[in-house]
């Protein structure tokens, strides 16, 4: 077979496991990021592995998605999951009020759950708001997020992808006539200028797809969506916690290791590169997370933090955006040949992200090998700095 | 939150290549709350595109943003900028210690993650394992989860190589462990993992500390390197003792 060679740009949850699964699909892999593994919205998560329960009225697309990849990542990379469950409660009338369409929601989308009383669900975390009128157990986890996407670079790597850290890409190359041959690169840890070929570029940047598709004159229909995640300095829970309603702010509480993050808000933003840590939106997380769990309210925040989720649409609000993902072949879309750009999604599907992004390129090269990510283990994220 | 602000003077460490290193001053404003880390992003994002950083989760769980401020071994993202530096104060910026530099703030730490390789240091632990004892975090013992299985938990050791930056022994003894590894060691215990005592049990292993604890002193993540080695060798010490005795 003649070896094709990829070029990813980006090293976040979506590059890395496109990476992985076309070193698995046998390509050539060469990965080109600005910094360092995960360092934009995916290291910025607030490692929630989810259930899909909080999709399952709202958005059962992303739900389906979500269940179905929660199991899978479970088994391929256990290394980097806290895999405790997770609980949805209602503190309020309005709370009460969502019970029926989340049960019908999860059965619809295949969502295990099961209803506990206010005593069992106290019980089990009792540390929750005594006042709970009631809660629903989820098979949520909590992810590590740097690990999670060092275990997919890490086995890419050991398949033969070449990772080139901390190298922006400055422009694309193209054969004159519009069409993408590769990339031209600034590797800043050694400030030296490159230019790397390729039969094909996925653009995999997540919130920032725009700055690369522009560099083509193409524009993409994305809403760089950021919010709030505030971490405190006490584990208060052993699952993760969820307000029984629809998607709002610091609707999400989760332990991971000794800390309790509460997340998020939504608004939007033209330029994700730099987005300020908003003091209003920070309060209003122990406002929200303190509903859930009233002990928050005596414990020492550890950090604060912005992560800019990648919604896709244009104008629209956050809340009312899907959160499944859209991979564009820009053949299709703007008649350039040699670029496809994924984004949306969220860290949960990123597996899947990346085995729709690769199937999309193995047909458009005419390769025809199928995915295998689901049911290969991953390797241990340490190999990625280890040989 | 205040809306207070501070003009604080970044002294940042710089190195491309072979080129040689020399420190170059951003003079930003800031909010005292903010953490180091939000600092050292906007010089990248509005002063100085070239500058070479390491940073992912923003809340300690990924040990990436270690460096050197003030002299001390700190994790980045919650060391607010109040407890560091003053009002027209300074913040010397610095690579950590006892790796190789790659470029810029961003350091080499292989001979961490090859050590943490060496003793099998779980990522990931059953509750149990965990020492997390007097924490009150302990869910109660006789609610097993929903299948039966005991609850697990991301390890406290994050691998932000801190304590390996700041052991005086580290940067004289390249082939030693060094605290995260002898601390993973520790919580494994020599009784569980036999095979880890030849590991640690030699010259480049619990022997070579110097007991000066300053791993303790700057370890974000409640592991206590420095009081583990000392438990380690009392487990080492306790297994030659019953080998001499003719035990196992």
């Amino acid at each position: 077979m003649s070896q094709y060679h990829a070029i990813v740009v980006g090293a976040g949850f979506t590059g890395v496991a496109i990476a992985h699964d076309l070193a698995l699909r046998g390509f050539r892999v060469t990965v080109v990021e600005r910094g360092p593994i995960a360092n934009g919205t995916s290291g910025r998560t607030h490692g929630l592995l989810h259930s899909g329960a909080r999709y399952a009225v709202n958005d059962q697309e992303s739900a389906i998605e979500c269940i179905q990849e929660n199991q899978i990542l479970r088994l391929i990379v256990p290394d980097a999951i806290e895999p405790n469950g997770g609980l949805f409660i209602a503190v309020d009338e309005s709370d009460l009020e969502y019970r029926e369409k989340f049960i019908q929601g999860c059965e619809e989308c295949k969502i295990p759950i099961r209803e506990l009383t206010p005593k069992e669900a106290l019980r089990i975390e009792p540390n929750l708001n005594p006042k709970l009128l009631t809660a629903f157990t989820v098979p949520d986890g909590t992810f590590d997020p740097l690990r999670l996407a060092l275990a997919f670079a890490a086995t890419a790597k050991s398949n033969g992808a070449v990772f080139h850290l901390y190298t922006d890409v400055v422009d694309l190359l193209t054969d004159g006539q519009g069409n993408i041959k590769g990339v031209k690169v600034w590797n800043r840890a050694a400030d030296k200028r490159f230019e790397i070929e390729g039969d094909i570029v996925v653009n995999a940047t997540g919130a920032w797809v725009g700055q690369i598709t522009s560099m083509a004159g193409i524009r993409v229909p994305i809403a760089p969506t950021p919010g709030v995640m505030v971490a405190y300095d006490k584990r208060l829970t052993q699952r993760a916690i969820n307000r029984l309603n629809k998607p709002g702010d610091g609707d999400i509480v989760l332990p991971q290791r000794r800390m309790m993050v509460v997340g998020t808000t939504s608004f939007s933003i033209e330029d994700p590169d730099y987005v300020p840590v908003l003091p209003d939106h920070v309060a209003l997380m122990i406002e929200r997370g303190s509903e859930l769990i009233p002990a928050l309210r005596q414990t020492k925040e550890r950090g604060a933090y912005m992560a800019t989720r990648p919604l896709i649409g244009s104008g629209a609000p956050g809340r009312s955006i899907s959160r499944t993902f859209k991979a564009y072949d820009h053949k299709e879309t703007d008649n350039v040949e040699g670029l496809v750009t994924i984004t949306g999604g969220k860290a949960t599907t990123l597996r899947l992200m990346a085995e729709k992004t690769v199937d999309l390129v193995c047909k458009k090269l005419g390769v025809n090998v199928p995915c295998t990510t689901a049911e290969t283990p991953l390797i241990s994220y340490r190999k990625f700095y280890v040989d | 939150m205040s809306e207070e602000k501070w003009t604080v003077n970044f002294v940042v460490y710089r190195k491309k290549g072979e080129g040689a290193p020399h420190y170059q001053t951003f003079t930003l404003e800031v909010s005292p709350e903010e953490y180091v880390i939000d600092g050292v992003e906007r010089i990248w994002a509005f002063h100085d595109r070239s500058l070479v950083f390491a940073h992912a989760c923003h809340h300690s769980t990924c040990g990436a943003c270690g460096m050197r401020v003030n002299g001390v071994e700190k994790l980045t993202c919650i060391t607010r900028i109040r407890d560091v530096t003053s009002n027209g104060g300074t913040l010397r910026i610095e690579p950590l210690r006892n790796f190789p530099v790659i470029s810029d703030l961003v350091v080499d730490m292989s001979r961490l993650y090859v050590g943490m390789d060496k003793v099998h240091a779980p990522a990931v632990h059953p509750l149990s394992m965990a020492p997390l004892e007097g924490e009150g975090i302990k869910p109660p013992r006789e609610v097993p989860m929903d299948d039966g299985k005991e609850y697990l938990r991301l390890a406290d050791c994050i691998e932000c190589g801190l304590c390996i930056s700041a052991c005086p022994v580290a940067g004289t003894a390249e082939e030693y462990l060094g605290p995260a590894v002898l601390a993973a060691a520790q919580l494994q215990g020599l009784g569980r993992a036999p095979d880890l005592t030849a590991v640690v049990d030699c010259v480049d292993g619990v022997w070579r500390c110097h007991s000066a604890y300053e791993c303790t002193a700057v370890c974000p993540s409640s592991v206590d390197p420095g009081w583990r080695i000392m438990d380690l060798r009392r487990q080492v010490l306790a297994q030659r003792i019953r080998r001499w005795f003719g035990g196992a």
